[in-house]
């Protein structure tokens, strides 16, 4: 039965990290942009969150009504800026950009905020409570709750590109962007919303890892981007079902890694990661092998 | 390659291609003065300076490194540090099996390059940004590994035995010594596979993948080969910091924040050039030295001077100088003499130059 517990926690905790990955997804796919800011732009959500919570007293499962926008906004300045700069000079300009805003984010923190761990929403009794199927297996609520966010997150992107009408602006410009440009679509315009879409998610992920777990200035890079990267990988680059795929089987193997000993929770999800890339470098939901 | 033989051909019309403006004679005599000054520093400056100086020969042999790699390989990798480490937890697993240090560092530095060729494998599956996070990942999980062995510390790590029989002036003085032969070895390396038939093939991939690829060139070996070489050179330096810190602490060996020197290093400095980033290091160590007591200020301006200059100066501060003054102090491109010319209006061939930024 334990075993069973781990798969279903490993679920479970897999929607956040796919939450994590949708964002890093999405911007590869559309922008062509590895961020290697992203982990720290869910950190930013959190400490966002942290200070919505305290000025306005919101309850912190409605945080994100304010969170998200505030990021997403964030996301279109930062795009339409900084990142487009970056690109418009080179996927290496853009790396070393991303990697510097990753640096300067993290430092930044440190010197203003301070080293501490934070967590949100402690003793608010959803969050902390859970309820058991059986003698052995517990659920939290909260794990659940994120969960489902993740699941309707990516099922509504899903949705919004396939149908809306930006979404099909967003696909035509990440097929080819000068083609949409001649078709009258303002690429920069488009990459700015992806990339607002992209905050919003990670804002949303930032918020439930802090109630989840603690966070601080590092966990950006830490821990975040290489699950989130772990994930986008396991399942494919590019395919966002694929994320929930990858963010599933990383939950999973740190579980089963984490019940063999309690110190190999981070080695066995990198050891599954590495194991797919030897194996199946596309991924494990795309046949095509894409570079 | 075109541009060369071209150019040979109408030699007998008095036009000449050198490596340099200047006499090379001269350019080896005066590294030759700077490393024989450099390795007199022990006995002229203080213990604190020396100190300082170990600091900057790790960070220019790791800035090198990356250069070589993200500057002529367009390998950019955000997990050197696992090399620095895997270079100090090899001196440390030596130093216990009662091989000094200093006599352990070589052989850890091979053993980094051994340990390159698997690592490769795996990475070298992803491209660009992907292959940027993998190099991540890896040296998180190499970490992780090193972190499981209780007799190398597990994840406190242990101070470097080996070492008490040297009195703490001679010690600080070998370090300095040592520090300074590795930081020479690696920038001779660059220097000597940039001239040669690697620096050629690096030169094509970056101008065009494809071209290079269909005129024979071997683009997987080449990187390879870049990879195990900056995998040796980060392994070496990783053996210095041991040495200079006298303990290894696998949080401190396999921090991220080694990547994150080396490489706004070399993008202050001037990535794809030779100079960057010695001028890149100098750069880095002063804004330290001066910010030192302000905690993460120095790596927060670090940042912010890196993305503005990545963004704004694209060659470096080396190319601003190289731009106004022509200096080369390492020449691995080509000079080209028209019929006539005293050097001053000589045409000049960039070959060096990155696709598109071509000017005079």
């Amino acid at each position: 039965m334990d075993w069973v517990n781990d798969v279903i926690q490993g679920i479970l905790t897999g929607g956040l990290y796919a939450l994590f990955a949708c964002g890093l997804s999405l911007m590869f796919g559309v922008m062509k942009v590895v961020n290697l800011a992203h982990g720290d732009l869910a950190v930013i959500g959190g400490y966002v969150a942290l200070a919505v919570i305290t000025i306005t007293h919101i309850p912190v499962l409605w945080s994100f009504v304010i969170v998200v926008p505030i990021m997403a906004g964030f996301g279109y300045v930062l795009q339409r800026t900084l990142i487009q700069a970056a690109l418009d000079r080179g996927v290496l300009t853009t790396l070393i950009v991303t990697f510097g805003l990753s640096v300067v984010i993290e430092n930044a923190l440190l010197q203003f905020v301070n080293a501490n761990s934070h967590s949100l929403g402690t003793g608010n009794s959803i969050i902390t409570s859970s309820f058991s199927i059986g003698s052995q297996i517990q659920i939290a609520y909260l794990l659940l709750l994120i969960f489902v966010v993740a699941v309707v997150v990516l099922l509504s992107l899903q949705y919004f590109l396939s149908a809306s009408k930006y979404g099909r602006m967003i696909r035509a410009v990440a097929d080819d962007k000068e083609a949409a440009q001649l078709s009258g679509i303002d690429y920069r315009h488009v990459f700015g919303i992806a990339a607002a879409i992209a905050f919003g998610t990670v804002a949303l992920a930032g918020i439930g890892y802090g109630m989840y777990s603690q966070f601080s200035p590092t966990t950006g890079t830490d821990t975040i981007l290489l699950f989130a990267f772990a994930a986008v990988v396991i399942g494919g680059l590019g395919s966002l079902w694929g994320t929930l795929v990858g963010g599933v089987v990383l939950g999973v193997a740190q579980e089963i890694g984490s019940q063999i000993n309690q110190s190999d929770q981070l080695l066995a999800g990198y050891i599954v990661f590495l194991v797919v890339l030897v194996i199946r470098p596309q991924g494990l939901t795309t046949r095509r092998a894409q570079s | 390659m075109s541009v060369v033989t071209e150019t040979t051909a109408r030699s007998e019309e008095n036009y000449r291609v050198t490596r340099s403006r200047r006499n090379v004679a001269w350019t080896w005599i005066g590294a030759l003065v700077v490393v024989v000054v450099l390795a007199l520093f022990p006995y002229i400056v203080y213990s604190g300076t020396t100190t300082i100086m170990v600091q900057a020969f790790i960070v220019l042999t790791l800035a090198s490194m990356w250069n070589l790699m993200a500057g002529y390989a367009g390998l950019v990798s955000v997990g050197q540090q696992a090399f620095v480490g895997l270079g100090a937890y090899f001196v440390l697993l030596l130093a216990l099996h009662g091989l000094s240090p200093f006599g352990g560092l070589p052989v850890a530095a091979i053993g980094c390059g051994v340990a390159a060729v698997p690592l490769w494998w795996l990475v070298s599956r992803l491209r660009s940004g992907y292959f940027a996070i993998a190099t991540w990942v890896l040296a998180t999980t190499v970490m992780l590994f090193i972190e499981k062995f209780p007799s190398l510390g597990s994840g406190t790590g242990m101070p470097l035995p080996g070492l008490s029989g040297y009195s703490p002036t001679l010690l600080v003085a070998y370090t300095y010594w040592i520090g300074l032969a590795v930081t020479v070895l690696a920038l001779g390396t660059v220097y000597l596979l940039l001239r040669g038939r690697l620096g050629l093939v690096l030169t094509a991939i970056r101008d065009d993948e494809g071209a290079a690829r269909s005129s024979g060139a071997r683009v997987g070996l080449a990187r390879m080969l870049v990879f195990v070489i900056a995998a040796i050179g980060c392994g070496a330096a990783g053996g210095v910091l041991a040495i200079s810190q006298l303990i290894v602490q696998p949080s401190a060996v396999f921090s991220v924040q080694w990547t994150a020197e080396m490489a706004f290093a070399v993008i202050i400095g001037g990535l794809g050039t030779i100079e960057g980033p010695i001028l890149g290091t100098a750069v880095y160590i002063i804004l330290q030295q001066t910010l030192a007591s302000y905690n993460a200020w120095y790596l927060i301006i670090l940042g912010l001077v890196a993305i503005v200059i990545a963004l704004f100066a694209r060659r470096g501060l080396w190319g601003l100088v190289d731009e106004h003054l022509h200096v080369r102090l390492f020449p691995v491109g080509y000079w080209l003499w028209a019929p006539g010319s005293n050097g001053r209006r000589g045409l000049r061939l960039r070959l060096r130059l990155r696709r598109g930024e071509r000017h005079s």
